[in-house]
């Protein structure tokens, strides 16, 4: 059967009930709800007129129709409503347009929802959802945002304040922000958000500035880190969540980035005074703050390092002053060796700040070296840092040493020297002292627990490379090995009593090269001694310059050679002109009236100033060392510019020391004049390798 | 022309070549003939070479002093190997270039010589020969300075009063180095050139100059302070 044709007007005069209907439901006037007849008719009646065949097919009336109601009801009803109403109020009652807004359009889109299966998608319409939304977004949201906007933001900025608000409000206020974007976010962030960012920034801005003056460091940076805490609930409670980024920079920026260098540099507060004070907590917090900002450790570590640094500078100073204040004794005195305790202990101690206020964070290690490379090379009453170290060490590795420490402690302070020699530039120089002395303490049975002394070994060779340690390994090696060829020798005498020598003999074998040279020994009378007397066998008399050539020996040697035995206490050659001191000119005659009371006498030599030789031997191996390295950087190179075969020299030398520029040059001339190298005919800054 | 050193080495042998003409075409034989006369004249003839009393004998007739620089020029022109000896060859060369064969045209030819030697290319390169020209014993590398700070005034001294003069004084003044390397020597000639004076301001030690020069830098501008 054909169906009833239904016209235009009828079928709407149909749908005006069922949309009547719903309007009241919102308002709030008591109406019976949909029933499921309702609903199927009014869908009914869509579906009739959208099929009829034309001209009665009404689509395209109904669809606009549709909107039309919206745009009615809008005029009518919410807007009036909205507009006598302000601030809080206005608000609660936009919320509520919205939320009825919404009910009606999914109710209305369900009656009209044919609409949407076949029209709307052949003719590539917005969807009538969309419609219903469109219709909200322009004709109320657009007139009402900016009060929404602003009224929002005074509540915030009250809650800012202290006062209570209603967050559940806020939230659904915001949520209408982002909905009516419709999936895209820009009508809530440049509606909202970019307002509500400009007024955060202002307020806060205010805050900082009243703050920074009247509060100390840690006070402000209590409010700050509250501050922050804040924002961030605010944001999970009512904000959207792509702000939170946004917001937190906003505050960090007014609170902490542009008052930085105010707030670190308070004279009794700021970052300084908390590292003299020790304030580990405020300085956490410090760090906590700017550790998220670009840059904002940068101040902090600055002063930490010139802190550390100036802590170190003290400390030297200290030393210096006691040390220049007791008679000049040219070794390394007890001053000199509690300095090394402090400087450890200032090592732990700041150490201890990088970990735990700073969570070991880069910048702060780094901050950390700097500063201790720049005390840890000043010397002390002419010592450099190389040889208090190596005399430190000795102190506790030798029998007897001031150091009176249980295992551990020894083994803790071995390892805390260790990380010590890092900063430290000249480390081939303390190589040489610590081999010396270790020479001593080993060949005069003076070191105090072998276990230590490997332990320290191993230690270095695993900061500084094995062939830093391989010459001090070989000589312990010797000691064992020499102990127990004792041991056989000794049992192969007692099993053979006929090859007995006649007196006690005791042998230690030493491998050469590992061994430091010596020019003392413990006998009576050293060896160019009796060389220098020998000369007088051949002659009565002989001058300072005749001796100088036979002996060939050096002028500090030769003059303290010839002191000892014609000015001291026993004067077996007497000197012309008679004066305390050894003049070039001098001559020399051989004492025949000489006589003692003794039978044996001891005629020492004074000793050599050890630490000019360690330190003459150092420079020695160093020009060697520049020499190799520049041969071998050009060999593979061929050919380099100046400053870039410097840098290199500098980088491949310096896990032993820092050789001078000069140094360098004068070297590379050598090498110049030995044919190893030229200068590029058209760049003279360049040089090549010649083969 | 630097004095001579005192200890006299044995002179270059005589090469064959000497005592044997050359039979070129008629009218260069004859100049070859004029200018192998002229040697003669000068010549020592138990060397077989001008020895340095031929060569004084040369300057007077020739009419400059003996330690004048042309003379340097001149051996320069001829390559002269060993100083205060003039070979045959080198004679030959010398004059053929500046095409003399006469007393007269030789004197005539010297200051086109001077101008010559003085251009670019050719003054860099005479610089470098009188350093080689000192180098009077075998495997001799370096030059002492008091011979140094006279060649350098004798070479630089007109183009370069001023630096030659500070340097000159600052080389006796150091005690670190006694003798100079042709390196040092030809890198002064780059730093007359290259940085301005007395002011050294375009002077920047962290590049390869050599370290005498460093510290001649770092004297004069303590001196300046």
């Amino acid at each position: 059967m054909e169906r009833k044709i239904i016209e235009l007007d009828q079928g709407w005069a149909y749908m005006l009930k069922g949309i009547t209907k719903l309007k009241r439901i919102l308002e709030g006037l008591t109406e019976d709800p949909f029933s499921s007849e309702d609903y199927i008719f009014l869908y009914t009646t869509i579906y009739n007129m959208c099929t009829q065949k034309p001209p009665h097919d009404y689509s395209q009336q109904l669809y606009d129709m549709y909107r039309e109601v919206f745009d009615e009801y809008i005029a009518s009803m919410v807007l009036p409503s909205l507009k006598e109403k302000h601030d809080e109020f206005m608000l609660s009652e936009l919320v509520q347009r919205w939320l009825n807004h919404k009910v009606m359009v999914r109710w209305q889109s369900r009656f009209f929802h044919y609409l949407d299966r076949y029209f709307v998608a052949r003719r590539s319409l917005p969807a009538l959802y969309e419609v219903g939304l469109t219709c909200f977004r322009d004709l109320v949201y657009q007139e009402v945002k900016a009060n929404a906007r602003d009224a929002v933001i005074s509540l915030i900025d009250k809650e800012r304040e202290g006062e209570q608000i209603d967050r559940a409000l806020l939230k659904n206020v915001i949520d209408i922000f982002v909905a009516i974007g419709m999936g895209q976010m820009e009508l809530y962030e440049q509606d909202f958000e970019v307002h509500m960012l400009q007024d955060s920034g202002a307020y806060y801005s205010r805050k900082a500035s009243s703050w920074i003056s009247d509060d100390s460091c840690p006070d402000y940076m209590l409010k700050a880190e509250e501050c922050l805490k804040r924002e961030r609930d605010r944001v999970s409670h009512y904000l959207h969540i792509s702000s939170e980024q946004k917001l937190v920079e906003k505050v960090q920026h007014e609170l902490l980035v542009v008052y930085e260098m105010q707030l670190l540099e308070k004279e009794y507060s700021g970052c300084r005074a908390l590292l003299r004070d020790d304030k580990v907590e405020d300085l956490s917090r410090m760090y906590r703050l700017y550790h998220k900002i670009p840059k904002g450790l940068d101040p902090v570590s600055t002063i930490f390092k010139q802190h550390v640094t100036a802590e170190g500078m003290a400390l030297v100073q200290q030393a210096e002053d006691v040390a220049s204040s007791q008679t000049a004794n040219g070794g390394v005195g007890m001053q000199e060796l509690v300095l090394v305790r402090k400087i450890i202990e200032l090592h732990d101690k700041y150490v201890a700040y990088v970990n735990d206020c700073f969570l070991n964070h880069s910048l702060f290690h780094k901050a950390l070296k700097e500063a201790f490379e720049v005390f840890c090379n000043k010397a002390v009453s002419g010592s450099s840092s190389a040889e208090l170290l190596a005399t430190f060490c000795d102190n506790i590795l030798k029998k007897g040493g001031s150091e009176k420490l249980s295992d551990e402690a020894i083994e803790e302070t071995l390892e805390k020297v260790v990380k010590l020699l890092a900063y430290i530039s000249d480390k081939d120089l303390f190589a040489e002292f610590y081999r010396k002395k270790l020479a001593r303490r080993l060949l005069f049975d003076r070191s105090a627990n072998e276990d230590h002394e490997k332990s320290i070994l191993t230690k270095l060779k695993q900061q500084c490379g094995a062939q830093f340690t391989s010459k001090m390994e070989g000589m312990v090696t010797d000691l064992t090995l020499a102990r127990e060829n004792q041991n056989s020798f000794e049992e192969y005498l007692h099993n053979n009593t006929n090859v007995n020598p006649g007196l006690d003999l005791t042998v230690t074998v030493l491998t050469t090269g590992f061994w430091p040279s010596y020019k003392s020994c413990d006998l009576s009378l050293p060896q160019e001694m009796a060389a220098a007397l020998l000369l007088f066998n051949n002659a009565d008399r002989l001058s300072y310059s005749e001796m100088m050539t036979q002996l060939n020996l050096t002028h500090d040697d030769l003059v303290r050679l010839l002191h000892s035995l014609s000015c001291a206490k026993y004067k077996i050659l007497n000197k012309e002109p008679n004066t305390k001191t050894i003049l070039q000119t001098d001559n020399f005659e051989f004492n025949s009236k000489f006589t003692d009371r003794m039978r044996r006498i001891k005629v020492p030599l004074p000793p050599v100033d050890e630490r000019k030789r360690v330190i003459e031997d150092v420079d020695k191996d160093r020009r060697y060392a520049i020499d190799a390295a520049l041969v071998r950087i050009m060999k593979s190179r061929k050919v380099l510019g100046h400053q870039q075969l410097v840098m290199e020299c500098v980088e491949q030398l310096g896990r032993m020391f820092k050789p001078d520029i000069k140094a360098i040059k004068k070297r590379m001339e050598d090498l110049i004049t030995r044919d190893y190298l030229e200068r590029d005919k058209d760049n003279q800054n360049i040089f090549k390798y010649l083969a | 022309m630097p004095r001579t050193s005192k200890r006299k080495a044995a002179p270059p042998s005589v090469k064959s070549s000497d005592a044997v003409p050359v039979r070129p075409g008629k009218a260069i034989s004859k100049t070859v003939e004029q200018i192998d006369r002229l040697f003669d004249s000068y010549a020592n003839p138990s060397l077989g070479l001008i020895d340095p009393e031929g060569i004084e004998t040369l300057c007077s007739d020739v009419g400059v002093n003996h330690t004048d620089i042309r003379i340097l020029m001149l051996a320069w022109k001829m390559n002269a190997e060993k100083q205060g000896y003039f070979s045959k060859d080198e004679w030959r060369t010398g004059l053929k270039a500046l095409k003399a064969d006469s007393l007269n045209k030789l004197k005539k030819a010297l200051p086109a010589l001077e101008t010559q030697v003085m251009m670019p290319p050719n003054f860099q390169d005479f610089y470098a020969y009188a350093f080689r020209y000192c180098l009077t014993e075998e495997k001799q590398k370096c030059v002492d300075i008091e011979t140094i700070c006279e060649l350098l005034n004798l070479v630089l001294g007109s183009q370069f009063h001023a630096q030659v003069n500070s340097m000159s004084e600052y080389l006796k003044f150091q005690s670190e180095y006694r003798m100079l390397n042709m390196d040092q020597w030809m890198n002064f000639y780059r730093f007359c050139h290259e940085i301005s004076f007395p002011d050294l301001q375009n002077y920047d030690s962290n590049q390869a100059w050599p370290l005498i020069l460093d510290g001649f830098v770092e004297w004069m501008r303590e001196k300046q302070c």
